[in-house]
């Protein structure tokens, strides 16, 4: 992949997209042949990516008994980040500051979902790893998705995602790659 | 280094805001705690002298039991939602993590034992002479008791056996320090002069040895543990 | 291909070994079987009882080479686990946990011992004297790395953990050590055993040494058993991995 794609990931259930995904972030050890991200041996630099990779999964990534607003200044400030870089993130993911000082625990899972990707976004990474971002949103929360991935984009990152939402996916992506049965193409 | 510092305060702040938010420590344990100092009573014979010769071993193995239960909840909530994988991403070092979450768990290891400390004295009939020689007692055993913890419920902590397997890894490792803390409030209860700082100086090179081993393995541990 | 090393040279396609054996070990086990009846040739028989003891000192020719061979095994273990979290080589992970597995074993035995010889001399099979106390606390402590060897998980998770114990539970040996004798050793009460009894004159150095010579060639010889059978079991484990993913392919292919 180059600087500035986007490239959605798509297969069916069980092919190995979430893997690929926890791969390139180093989150899951490689155990054959070599991968390289953002320049760096996977297999051997693994800490040295993942301060530049941003993740958003199935798991919200987020205290449960913490506020937003706490959640996020933990989060960014762990990052190199700033209070200021996460509360702008909530903003521009539509959170309304009615929920900032509510345990996480307490919002719904489509406002869980833009907390989460918030506190990815802030931390502005080079390389954006997105398994079904447009899952749990609602159609507002959808284009605010898209149009985070084309800024990222524009400004040279790259974003990787995985969706079912075949439609609204490929309107966005530069190009597409299917994996199946945990291969590629 | 000021960084470092910095990543060490922000984990141990947001450690003891979970705990204040969710009450583990105090809300959960504490009640056990002083519970298990009440079925110690109903087990041996309050009115002897067994209770009062045999409160620095049951003090001990109380908080013991305790830090078992606070590690198992920690790290519990660290391993649900996928936070400790967030962690990982997070940008932190990992000793500082370590060490961050050492911080936290000392503070409430300690304030655990001084409620536990008021429960004795209250319920045990025990005055606490040799107060100096107690605290140090107590600082170093805390400190090896929260470093191999921290060791141990992190390795744990994506396991479902977790919470069998923790007290069966963590209790024996903390055989010495059980010994001598308790030899150590022996001494210091009794207000015997000088005989406490072999104990204190042995607890403190355990303390030592597993927060510096703790801190170079946390990397390994957090990433395929 | 799996980044893992094949150590003894062994060639990936040469039909599956039957046993562990080798010339090597065969040789060391005859050795190893004629310094054992050695040692109780010299250790029961040539020997003289001891001026307080009697006959029961013979169990320190058992006593000595077990508990040695107990710590030795454990260090092994510690240097394996140092080694397989900075080369990341397989070798590391079942040396290290091969020889676990033989410390335990060890030191069960010291206890076991231990026990048997409190039976016969003082009429309790258990007093907490530092020797056996230490020895019970170290027991439980590496019983805690077998139980998490056997938890499953894919090699790699596996092996870091077991590093990780083993380099927790290797510091904790010394601190024990200490707190149990400072402890235990305040009371002059029984001890079971005692080191080597610098009176010992003549034969019954002769049988201790022998006797330690013995248990370090059982150990190793043990030792070089037990990685082959747990290299072997890596290699079979791998195949049964590899035929999944095939199985797997095959499936995403046609579906």
């Amino acid at each position: 992949m180059h600087h500035g794609e986007i490239v959605l990931l798509r297969g069916p259930n069980g092919a190995g997209k979430t893997t690929l995904l926890k791969v390139c972030a180093g989150l899951v050890p490689v155990t054959s042949g070599t991968v390289e991200v953002l320049g760096r041996d996977l297999t051997r630099h693994r800490a040295a990516v993942r301060r530049r990779v941003g993740m958003l999964g199935h798991a919200t990534f987020l205290y449960e008994d913490l506020t937003v607003t706490e959640n996020l200044d933990f989060w960014s400030r762990a990052a190199g980040a700033t209070r200021d870089d996460g509360r702008a993130a909530l903003v521009r993911l539509g959170v309304a500051e009615r929920l900032w000082d509510l345990p996480v625990r307490a919002l719904s899972t489509g406002q869980r979902r833009r907390v989460s990707f918030a506190s990815m976004v802030c931390r502005r990474p080079e390389l954006w790893l997105l398994d079904e971002p447009h899952a749990g949103l609602d159609a507002d929360g959808r284009d605010v998705i898209d149009e985070l991935m084309a800024e990222a984009a524009s400004v040279g990152a790259t974003v990787l995602f995985a969706s079912h939402e075949l439609d609204r996916a490929e309107g966005i992506a530069h190009r597409t790659v299917t994996i199946s049965g945990g291969v590629i193409g | 280094m000021a960084d470092y510092l910095a990543q060490i305060r922000l984990v141990l702040v947001k450690d003891l805001r979970l705990e204040l938010r969710s009450r583990i420590a105090l809300g959960q344990v504490l009640p056990f705690a002083v519970l298990v100092l009440f079925l110690f009573a109903f087990a041996l014979d309050p009115d002897g002298d067994v209770l009062e010769v045999a409160t620095p071993g049951l003090f001990w193995v109380t908080v013991l039991f305790s830090a078992v239960l606070i590690l198992q909840r920690t790290f519990a909530l660290e391993a649900d939602d996928g936070v400790l994988d967030a962690l990982r991403l997070s940008g932190l070092a990992p000793s500082a993590i370590f060490l961050g979450k050492v911080s936290a768990l000392v503070v409430q290891l300690l304030v655990l034992e001084a409620v536990l400390a008021v429960g004795v004295a209250v319920l045990y009939d025990v005055t606490f002479s040799g107060i100096g020689l107690l605290v140090l007692v107590a600082l170093s055993a805390t400190v090896g008791i929260a470093a191999s913890g921290a060791i141990y419920g992190a390795l744990s902590a994506r396991l479902k056996s977790r919470d069998t397997l923790l007290p069966v890894l963590l209790l024996p490792l903390l055989a010495p320090v059980l010994i001598s803390a308790t030899r150590g409030f022996e001494i210091g209860l009794r207000h015997e002069a000088g005989g406490g700082w072999s104990w204190i100086g042995l607890l403190s090179v355990f303390a030592l040895a597993y927060l510096a081993l703790g801190a170079v393995l946390f990397r390994p541990l957090l990433e395929d543990a | 291909m799996t980044n893992t090393t094949t150590p003894r040279g062994d060639a990936p396609s040469a039909p599956a070994p039957v046993g562990t054996g080798s010339t090597g070990t065969r040789v060391l086990g005859a050795v190893a079987l004629v310094l054992v009846a050695l040692t109780a040739l010299y250790g029961l028989v040539i020997s003289p009882p001891d001026r307080q003891l009697g006959e029961t000192i013979r169990i320190i020719y058992m006593h000595v080479p077990t508990v040695s061979v107990a710590y030795i095994a454990f260090i092994i273990t510690a240097v394996s686990s140092a080694m397989y979290l900075w080369k990341r080589t397989e070798f590391w992970d079942l040396l290290g946990a091969s020889s676990a597995e033989l410390g335990v074993l060890f030191f069960a035995l010291t206890i076991l011992e231990g026990a048997l010889w409190g039976k016969t001399t003082w009429g309790t099979f258990w007093e907490w004297e530092p020797r056996l106390t230490t020895s019970a606390v170290l027991l439980l402590v590496y019983i805690g790395y077998l139980a998490v060897r056997a938890i499953p998980a894919d090699a790699r998770t596996r092996a870091t953990r077991s590093a990780i114990i083993g380099l927790v539970a290797v510091v904790n040996i010394p601190i024990v050590h200490k707190a149990v004798d400072w402890w235990r050793g305040l009371h002059q009460g029984r001890t079971v055993m005692s080191t080597i009894d610098p009176e010992m004159g003549g034969s019954q150095l002769v049988a201790m040494y022998l006797a330690l010579l013995a248990g370090l060639i059982v150990f190793v010889w043990l030792l070089i058993h037990r990685f082959r059978v747990a290299f072997l079991a890596e290699r079979a484990a791998d195949s049964g991995l590899e035929h999944a993913i095939e199985q797997r392919r095959v499936e995403g292919a046609t579906s």
